[in-house]
């Protein structure tokens, strides 16, 4: 081990009032985790989905469970988050909306952006509306 | 500016693109069965479809490819043991690789039966 392992490190991050751009960034990661563990369960609906009538019926069955369409809205504001929040990454690489200001603006409506596209999903799954 | 792996730019290259390629084929794919009924054998010809099948080969190995350089760095930058570090790295690539296998193995059952 080197010595550099026994720098002192002062960061307490649940003592730190982040900026919104911040935690643009944790829920990009959070989100991005959170879909990773969802592949195994995934694929394993896409293979009964594909196998025969009857696990196609299963899966279908499936999407009615209360237990499954709350996991179905967390997998779809994970979604929505990562890809705005992808998206307003590649507009900073190209230097667009790069300034604090706009940069704040941008991290807002991604929040927003997700929240809103999960409350329409939520909707959907759970059939308040059409 | 080295080309190489650890440079970190292949990498970050590798993931906007693959990022690309994931929205659209997520995109296209909402445009074909959005609000559309769905039934075991359109589901199973539609996946069957050469165009489809490939496109969705194409995207299970893009999607591997963003989750793996993404949790890679996620691992990397919150794991402080090296040897934790490892292990957790290893076990991720060989999650992703079965992950990897088995999509194909469906895709390719589906796609010839």
């Amino acid at each position: 081990m080197s010595a550099t392992d026994n720098r002192p490190v002062f960061l307490n991050l649940l003592r730190i009032r982040q900026p919104v751009m911040a935690v643009v960034s944790i829920f990009h990661r959070i989100s991005g985790v959170l879909m990773i563990l969802s592949l195994p369960g995934l694929v394993y609906l896409l293979n009964l989905s594909l196998s025969n009538q009857a696990g196609f019926a299963q899966v279908s069955g499936l999407l009615t469970s209360p237990v499954f369409k709350v996991l179905a809205v967390l997998f779809g504001w994970a979604l929505a988050h990562h890809i705005l929040a992808g998206i307003r990454f590649m507009l900073l690489d190209f230097d667009l909306a790069i300034e604090r200001g706009a940069a704040r603006k941008t991290a807002w409506l991604v929040h927003a952006g997700a929240l809103g596209i999960t409350l329409w999903f939520a909707g959907l799954v759970f059939g308040v509306w059409p | 500016m080295s080309w190489r792996a650890s440079s970190g730019l292949r990498s970050w290259l590798m993931q906007r693109l693959t990022a690309l390629y994931i929205v659209i084929f997520l995109a296209v794919f909402a445009f074909v069965w959005g609000g559309q009924a769905i039934t075991f054998e359109s589901w199973r010809a539609w996946v069957a479809h050469p165009a489809a099948n490939i496109a969705l080969l194409l995207f299970v190995f893009a999607l591997l490819m963003h989750a793996w350089i993404g949790g890679r760095d996620v691992v990397i930058d919150y794991v402080k043991s090296a040897s934790t570090r490892y292990v957790l790295l290893i076990v991720f690539a060989l999650g992703l690789g079965i992950m990897g296998l088995w999509t194909l193995r469906i895709l390719l059952l589906a796609g010839t039966g």
